[in-house]
């Protein structure tokens, strides 16, 4: 093999030096340039989250005294339905008695709402079985029905019969004052 | 070969930047500057917050900021940001700066069009319903939307304090036509309305925007002092970052970038020398 | 050159990979071990530049369409969203307007690199040709792309440019008014320059696959124009000129960064932060910069067809170049007279270009009033434009053909590694070659 001064394949490292191909310099830029697509991989990743303006939304803060007693008001928050719902003693009631019934997702009624304050049930109004939205007042436990499936739902917003897997979500929310929650 | 195309190229970039000087044209803008200039600036936001009262007092009664929301006066770098609320919606200055605001909303039991106080996610209020409402308020002439005024003019924030500060009165000769108002800084061209020599007209134009500041109009809650120059130089601050919120983070992220590629510039140099080092090229 | 494969797959899924996709075999073959001139220098890097910007612009293109909105009431307010609301937004859309930019910086040093050292002279006809073609594909994705923010320069350059569409005999009506899908640049229009804009870019990639191909049949020109000789003329591509490559691209990335961070309005036009208005037009309607010499030269003929004919010939005298160019020595390090010229070419296209930003009938030296030639001033940009066109012109279809015939070219090398003895290796000859070291 004729290596000449000028060679045809040279010989990136003369003989005498290291013969180490992995140069410090090298790792060195290479390590630099991985970096640096690895920190402009951020911005790129983080575009896709919620954005600003959405999360500008992501709480909403509601008035209470729009409920009357026995109705629900359903709000829009972060895209889906919500029920604020202020229910009557015998409502209640009827939730309360059921706190040890075989159900699917056990929970006693006062791990739904806020303590004190019982009446007021604020819920996501999506079944948790394929999402649709459940009706008020319908099916036998007098809470909610579901059209799609036929779950039904209690005064506590638990799943009592029907394909459902789970109870009516509860969401972050809190009172602000006594009159008004935010929720999210 | 290279030195003498680099020098073209620097000749071509320099003559590029000249403007036209031959038709009349408007009073270069003042040269004052703001903090938030240049590769390390940032905002002052006592000025922001001064600023802020300056449109919602003065500006706001012509002028839209479509594209604001009450919640961008907390964001970082922003007139309001408190470290302690990160999401500009629970910041009690922003709460309450958009509560003292009226906007239109839909009575979700009437169906009527009512008003109601902002929250912070809704956006700044139009005082105007559409084009036409605030022509007709405004001699035919639309206030523009200040959203992004700051980058809209040739000039920037030089063009826009020029103009707030630039009012003067006419020079004898110039006809101003009823419901206009001479500014040296406004772009137009007045050989129309100049009745002196054709050489020399002055500079500037007319606008349907009234001196819009007057001395100790806007009180400063920090005790500035309100001249007509500080009001100007205040609002403009807050338009410049109405503009642009982003600017401090471009900056900061752009010092940080521009460090790391000089060094990975210099590694692979080195890295390129290296590898040549036995190469006759 | 396009030889023999020198890869050896060393692993048993390499192997394996290898007889059902050699897809490796091709990455080793055009990026790796590829033969490469050694002596190529830094305006060789520009190739490598444009391939990472088309990668640069594509991937922040598909981000910033996953926010924007195509519609004439709500651009505006989308691309200010991603400026304001969108993590990274205001980062996102910078990069993608001055990447733009940029991209035209590196494919104009290009494209003078290829007339100065001859790169499109036999047997790279075909190479040249599709790069020709890389550009129109390039500007028309740059003209809709600047329409998307709906500002006012991006609706009236629109209408600008669309209306010069008219100018055709017979058919230039309806073709315009199928462009527009209406009867002005409106909502359909925009939507189409959307989709459009999305499109092209991945033909641009197409293109530039094909490009690379064709170059690697004769393989890279390099500055003496002459042909490699032997294996002794290259270097493998890897780790040569991937290094030098990088180099270049993280010097030309300090440039972009300094835009983007810095100064990220000052290539663009105030007026498009104003929202579109079709009833008002701006004062000045000006493309962005690297239009400009092709603006000039549409208004350096009064008359409008002539004027869209002689912008598009601009273009069109690019792609027969090689069959006008006579001489028999493609680099001009060796044809000194055409090196005059072409510095004179050099200096009309910025003419051009700063012509193009400036109004017609405004006077060069201001002041300054000489004589009526036919419709304007000759103190005027008009008629600076005409003369630059004319040489524009003049370069390719009088000089090149005739120099080409009557110059005297120095003696060019024999090879490539004839002259390279002026920039030795490092390291002392002797070292290098001792015999009992090397197999």
């Amino acid at each position: 093999m004729a290596d000449t001064v000028v060679g045809a394949n040279p010989d990136p490292h003369a003989p005498g030096e290291d013969p180490s191909r992995r140069d410090f310099i090298h790792i060195a830029a290479g390590a630099a340039a991985v970096g640096a697509v690895g920190a402009l991989a951020w911005p790129f990743i983080d575009q896709m989250n919620p954005s600003g303006d959405t999360l500008a939304l992501a709480s909403v803060e509601f008035d209470l005294s729009k409920v009357p007693a026995g109705q629900q008001v359903v709000l829009k928050w972060r895209g889906k339905p919500l029920f604020v719902r202020n229910r009557t003693p015998a409502e209640i009631a009827a939730a309360i008695k059921d706190d040890n019934a075989p159900m699917p997702d056990p929970q006693p009624d006062e791990a739904r709402h806020k303590p004190g304050k019982a009446e007021w049930l604020v819920l996501i109004g999506t079944c948790t079985h394929l999402g649709c939205v459940p009706t008020f007042q319908g099916g036998d436990y007098g809470g909610w029905f579901c059209p799609c499936h036929g779950s039904h739902y209690d005064t506590s917003g638990r799943i009592r019969k029907g394909p459902a897997p789970r109870n009516l979500e509860v969401p972050t929310w809190d009172f602000l004052t006594d009159t008004t929650v935010k929720i999210g | 070969m290279l030195r003498k195309v680099s020098a073209l190229a620097a000749l071509g970039l320099a003559l590029i930047a000249g403007p036209a000087l031959s038709a009349p044209h408007p009073k270069e803008p003042k040269a004052v500057s703001w903090g938030f200039e240049g590769p390390f600036g940032k905002f002052d936001q006592a000025q922001l917050q001064r600023g802020y009262k300056v449109y919602r007092e003065v500006c706001s009664a012509c002028h839209a900021m479509n594209l604001m929301s009450f919640r961008n006066l907390g964001q970082k770098g922003g007139p309001f940001y408190d470290p302690k609320y990160p999401n500009p919606n629970d910041n009690p200055y922003v709460k309450a700066l958009a509560k003292d605001i009226q906007v239109n909303d839909i009575d979700s039991e009437t169906g009527d069009v009512i008003q109601r106080p902002a929250t912070s996610a809704d956006r700044f209020p139009s005082p105007f319903a559409n084009e036409a409402a605030a022509r007709a308020s405004n001699g035919g002439a639309l206030p523009p939307d200040l959203s992004v005024i700051a980058k809209a003019r040739s000039g920037g924030p030089r063009y826009i304090y020029s103009l707030l500060t630039g009012y003067a009165a006419p020079p004898a000769g110039l006809t101003v036509p009823a419901g206009s108002y001479y500014n040296q800084y406004f772009p137009g061209d007045l050989t129309a309305s100049w009745s002196g020599d054709h050489d020399h007209v002055p500079p500037g134009g007319f606008l349907a925007m009234a001196p819009p500041i007057q001395p100790d109009q806007v009180s400063f809650d920090d005790g500035t002092k309100s001249t007509v120059a500080q009001q100007a130089k205040d609002v403009t601050a807050f338009l410049a970052w109405a503009a642009e919120p982003k600017m401090q983070e471009r900056k900061q992220f752009g010092f940080a970038a521009m460090i790391y590629l000089l060094i990975f510039t210099v590694l692979l140099w080195f890295s390129y020398r290296r590898i040549w080092r036995n190469v006759a090229h | 050159m396009s030889g023999h494969s020198t890869y050896e797959p060393k692993t048993g899924f390499e192997r394996w990979l290898d007889m059902r996709l050699p897809i490796l075999r091709m990455a080793h073959d055009t990026a790796l071990a590829f033969p490469t001139p050694k002596n190529l220098n830094y305006w060789w890097t520009f190739g490598g530049i444009l391939a990472v910007m088309l990668v640069v612009q594509l991937v922040t293109g598909i981000v910033l369409a996953m926010h924007y909105v195509p519609h004439v009431d709500h651009a505006f307010a989308s691309v200010e969203r991603i400026m304001r609301d969108v993590n990274y937004g205001w980062l996102i859309r910078y990069m993608h307007a001055n990447g733009a930019s940029m991209f035209f910086v590196a494919v104009y040093i290009h494209i003078l690199r290829n007339l100065y050292y001859g790169s499109y002279k036999a047997p790279r006809e075909i190479l040249w040709i599709l790069g020709c073609v890389i550009y129109l594909l390039m500007m028309a994705t740059a003209f809709m792309g600047y329409v998307l923010p709906w500002g006012q320069m991006s609706f009236h350059g629109a209408v600008v440019i669309t209306n010069l569409l008219g100018a055709l005999p017979i058919v230039g009506e309806a073709i315009t008014t199928w462009l527009w899908g209406g009867f002005a640049v409106d909502n359909p229009t925009l939507n189409r320059f959307f989709s459009l804009h999305y499109l092209l870019p991945f033909m641009i990639a197409g293109v530039v696959a094909l490009h690379i191909w064709a170059l690697h049949v004769p393989g890279n020109n390099n500055p003496t124009g002459v042909n490699v000789k032997s294996a002794e003329d290259t270097v493998p591509f890897h780790p040569y000129y991937t290094v030098k490559d990088g180099f270049a691209i993280a010097v030309f990335f300090l440039m972009f960064a300094s835009f983007v961070f810095y100064n990220p309005n000052i290539l663009g036009h105030a007026d498009n932060y104003i929202p579109a208005n079709p009833l008002v037009t701006p004062a000045h309607i000006v493309p962005e910069w690297y239009f400009l010499p092709f603006y000039a030269i549409l208004r350096a003929v009064p008359d409008k067809l002539g004027g869209v004919l002689l912008m598009f010939g601009a273009i069109g005298v690019l792609f027969v170049l090689p069959w006008l160019d006579t001489s028999k020595v493609r680099s001009m390090r060796y044809r000194p007279t055409a090196r005059l010229y072409f510095l004179i070419f050099v200096v009309a296209c910025l003419v051009l270009g700063f012509c193009g930003a400036k109004l017609p009938d405004d006077p060069v030296i201001p002041g300054v009033s000489t004589f009526q030639l036919f419709d304007a001033d000759l103190n005027s940009f008009v008629w600076l434009s005409r003369i630059a066109t004319a040489y524009y012109f003049a370069y390719f279809v009088v000089i090149l053909p005739i120099l080409g015939l009557t110059e005297t070219p120095l003696p060019v090398p024999d090879s490539i590694s004839a002259p390279v003895l002026s920039h030795p290796a490092t390291t002392p000859a002797g070292a290098v070659a001792s015999p009992e070291k090397r197999g």
